[in-house]
């Protein structure tokens, strides 16, 4: 396994670790942009930027797009969060020069307002997906709600009003602010060489747009509160709750926050497995460590009968206090760090799950980890560790939001 | 196409073990596929094999149901159960270290389960807390809806209970449908990745060796009871399910029919991702698949979109399912066969995805196809068999259901 990184003259930052020994190779864009660099104007832009570059430029129709991946049989996506939108595909590494090419000659599409008005209808449509999905309309009012004035809270899809009134223009002129070489980093893991990569990155990004990464980092100071969405007809009522957590810059508290949430919440043998799901008080719980630039949060999502809310909620607060207070076992802490460490190795098996690890932490904590370095601090975190993190950022419930019958919450 | 190294051998009562060595990763996949699924429930008792999948890993051999997840977890085993309709499936994968260990535990699941009948209640409460969590999840029911339309009976029968029958079910029902299934000769284990095989088959010989068997039986087919092709719901999108026949994993031409299907739904170069969302904006989701249940085949459909564009989406979709029939070229079966290979080499890089693929081989041919084999009849496709298919498997006897306010006009169905 060899790391390399390199920089461009125009700023574009590019980073490999390659392994002769597996059958593919994955590449990555990495654009540092997503819901939370929008204007309310422009709410859900960078989400439906990532669907128009596949789009063509002025040398490719959509058509011609689609038709190349799958000509060189690519496996490939996109991807847009709060912070980041990510272009991403593996292929058999004699495919490597033509999946660069394409993907370095996508990210600056056309924009044609023909393509524009019909992924418009499209991205509608994935908007009334997520609004049949009750646990995802919980995450999305608990986000908003959480995070209320700081960016955060910003949808990733943006609104149906919001996406009819977004114009070609608004977005060609996203595009030229966010996506230039100061805000985009290349990322490549698998079978190819470094020679192979820098050429390739000379040949198609070396005149791209220059520019400075635009940081407006913060941290959020939630003031929490109680939401519903009230749907009288639904059976279950779905439950999420936020509560402030390390940012990814904050290291080892980061780990520990992730041990956390597999002692608390992971779907099977924890916390909240025992006292939920197991008795079948619910259908399912977990917590989520979710880390970002400037702050993190944990998020507890649990879906129940309506008549079961009060009782279950009763059942974790009983947890987070007794965790709040004594921290976890050693034994727990064991388990957690065996079920962590299985996960990384499995994912760094394939050259696409390596690409997301890698990208990740060279955004967010600007350094290249192996996968021996990751393991070797989830084996040190200890429950001193725990504790420390537990005091700064004790687990609570500072945000709530419900979706289903209940319009209030009554605990009896 | 990478080398495989791959065994199989079977024990003296039947049960196989699968194994393909992967010696440059870690991690090491492990599947058991035992019968026992939703076909075999009885009727007004349809959850049995859930109920029944559940109150395996709630007590084992010497483990309480809280000792065993903790031993399975301590091990770093990420996996589960699950019961389909013709069998349960268990495992998952971990480091290879950590294989026998994980292997000397499912021996105690698949051999010697409490079946705690003070274990009872809890799962029936979670089983029927899913149960409503799916009516709710429009896309999720328009699935299960679906199946019970499109099989034969009792493989159509949903694998996660029905609401009123939990109710039903007693402890005894579950330990009738485990020895009446879980038999060695009817067991297949796979594995694949960090393995040494001589050394597995060992182990597994002494876990497994003195299992006994006894009298089997499948449950009987019989044909499809008629449903209605709408429910009414009051959701933001209408959703759309289809299905017709189409031949199965084992049939000698499923390659061909694979190909038609790659061609209608594979990648984004695919019709329906071009006609009915490139071209029109219809829909966020279009998809085609092909499934394989028991010996019969379905072609499965899903599109959901709003109501007002409903109808456009059925007779748009309906277009392609018949246009295949006609106007196939040889660009797009080309684009289907580079997809494939490259699919086919990246298996190699995970093991679960070997370890499920051996599985299904076994479970349908008896025997397993290597990726030069696969490769071999993925190229062998031509258009005029391809073609040839569409015309002897068209979209007819196409079973349609969708969820929303109002149904749609089925007349393009005819």
């Amino acid at each position: 396994m060899q790391f390399h990184h390199t920089k461009l003259d125009n700023g574009l930052s590019i980073i490999a670790e390659l392994n002769p020994s597996v059958h593919s190779v994955a590449i990555g864009f990495y654009v540092r942009t997503g819901s939370r660099d929008e204007t309310a104007a422009v709410s859900g832009v960078s989400h439906f930027l990532e669907h128009m570059v596949f789009k063509g430029t002025e040398r490719l129709s959509a058509w011609d797009v689609n038709r190349k991946f799958d000509d060189i049989g690519a496996k490939y996506n996109a991807s847009t969060s709060e912070e980041t939108t990510l272009f991403y595909g593996a292929v058999l590494p004699e495919y490597l020069p033509d999946i660069f090419s394409l993907l370095s000659d996508i990210l600056f599409p056309s924009l044609r307002d023909d393509d524009f008005n019909m992924e418009k209808k499209v991205i509608l449509e994935e908007i009334g997906m997520y609004d049949d999905m009750p646990s995802f309309k919980a995450y999305d009012l608990a986000m908003r709600h959480h995070f209320g004035e700081h960016p955060l809270s910003q949808s990733v899809l943006g609104s149906v009003e919001s996406i009819q009134n977004l114009t070609a223009q608004q977005m060609r002129e996203y595009h030229a602010s966010r996506y230039h070489t100061g805000n985009i980093t290349l990322v490549v893991t698998g079978n190819t060489t470094w020679d192979e990569v820098r050429k390739l990155a000379e040949t198609y990004c070396s005149k791209w747009p220059s520019g400075m990464g635009l940081l407006d980092r913060h941290e959020a100071k939630p003031t929490g509160g109680k939401y519903f969405i009230t749907q009288p007809d639904s059976l279950q009522q779905h439950m999420m709750f936020m509560t402030p957590a390390p940012p990814v810059s904050l290291t080892p508290l980061d780990f520990a926050a992730e041990i956390l949430s597999v002692v608390v919440g992971d779907d099977s043998g924890s916390r909240l497995f025992w006292d939920l799901v197991d008795p079948g008080h619910a259908e399912s719980a977990d917590l989520g460590y979710h880390e970002y630039l400037d702050c993190g949060s944990y998020m507890l999502y649990f879906c129940s009968e309506p008549g079961q809310v009060g009782d279950n909620l009763k059942r974790i607060e009983e947890i987070f206090a007794d965790v709040n207070s004594n921290g976890v076992t050693e034994e727990e802490l064991t388990q957690a760090r065996n079920k962590i460490s299985s996960r990384v190795v499995m994912k760094s098996e394939r050259p696409m799950g390596r690409l997301s690890s890698l990208g990740h932490s060279w955004l967010y904590r600007r350094e290249y980890r192996t996968v021996d370095q990751d393991l070797q601090t989830i084996k040190q975190v200890s429950p001193d560790d725990i504790r420390t993190l537990l005091k700064q950022y004790p687990l609570g419930f500072t945000t709530l939001a419900g979706v289903g019958p209940l319009s209030e919450l009554i605990v009896s | 196409m990478p080398k495989q190294e791959i065994a199989i051998y079977q024990l003296k009562n039947g049960l196989t073990v699968l194994i393909e060595s992967m010696p440059y990763v870690q991690s090491v996949a492990f599947n058991f596929l035992v019968p026992g699924g939703s076909a075999y429930d009885s009727p007004k008792k349809f959850g049995t094999a859930a109920l029944m999948t559940d109150l395996l890993t709630r007590g084992a051999g010497p483990y309480g149901n809280r000792e065993l997840t903790t031993a399975l977890d301590n091990l770093g085993v990420q996996g589960g159960e699950s019961a389909g309709s013709q069998h349960i499936s268990l495992g998952g994968a971990a480091l290879g270290s950590k294989l026998f260990d994980a292997l000397s535990i499912y021996k105690e699941i698949l051999r010697a389960p409490h079946f705690d009948p003070e274990e009872l209640p809890a799962a029936k409460a979670g089983s029927i807390q899913m149960l409503r969590s799916i009516e709710d999840e429009p896309r999720q029911k328009l699935m299960v809806e679906l199946r019970k339309r499109c099989y034969s009976q009792p493989w159509s029968n949903p694998t996660d209970g029905q609401l009123g029958d939990i109710a039903n079910i007693e402890i005894d029902d579950l330990k009738a449908q485990y020895q009446r299934c879980f038999q060695p000769a009817r067991t297949i284990l796979s594995v694949a990745g960090a393995v040494d095989p001589q050394a597995l088959i060992k182990h597994v010989e002494n876990l497994f060796g003195d299992w006994e068997n006894s009298d089997f039986a499948e449950p009987d087919t019989k044909s499809i009871a008629l449903f209605d092709q709408h429910i009414t719901q009051d959701t933001t999108q209408t959703h759309i399910g289809m299905a017709y026949p189409a031949v199965s994993y084992d049939h000698d031409r499923y390659f061909d029919a694979w190909a038609a299907i790659g061609i209608l739904s594979g990648g984004m170069s695919s019709r329906l991702f071009t006609r009915v969302r490139e071209e029109r904006g219809l829909c966020y989701t279009i998809s085609a698949s092909l499934h394989s249940l028991h010996r019969e085949g379905r072609v499965v459909c899903y599109a959901g979109t709003m109501h007002e564009r409903a109808q456009e989406t059925l007779d748009v979709t309906m277009r392609e399912l018949r246009g295949l029939m006609t106007d196939l070229s040889t660009e797009e079966l080309v684009r289907c066969q580079a997809r494939a290979k490259s699919s086919l080499i990246m298996q190699q890089e995970s093991t679960t995805a070997r370890a499920s693929a051996m599985t299904r081989d076994w479970y349908y041919l008896s025997k397993i196809r290597t990726l030069d084999e696969i490769h071999e009849k993925v190229n062998a496709v031509t258009l005029d068999s391809v073609t040839d298919y569409c015309k002897s498997w068209p979209a007819h006897g196409l079973v349609l259901l969708t969820i929303g306010p109002t149904a749609l006009d089925a007349s393009s169905l005819n």
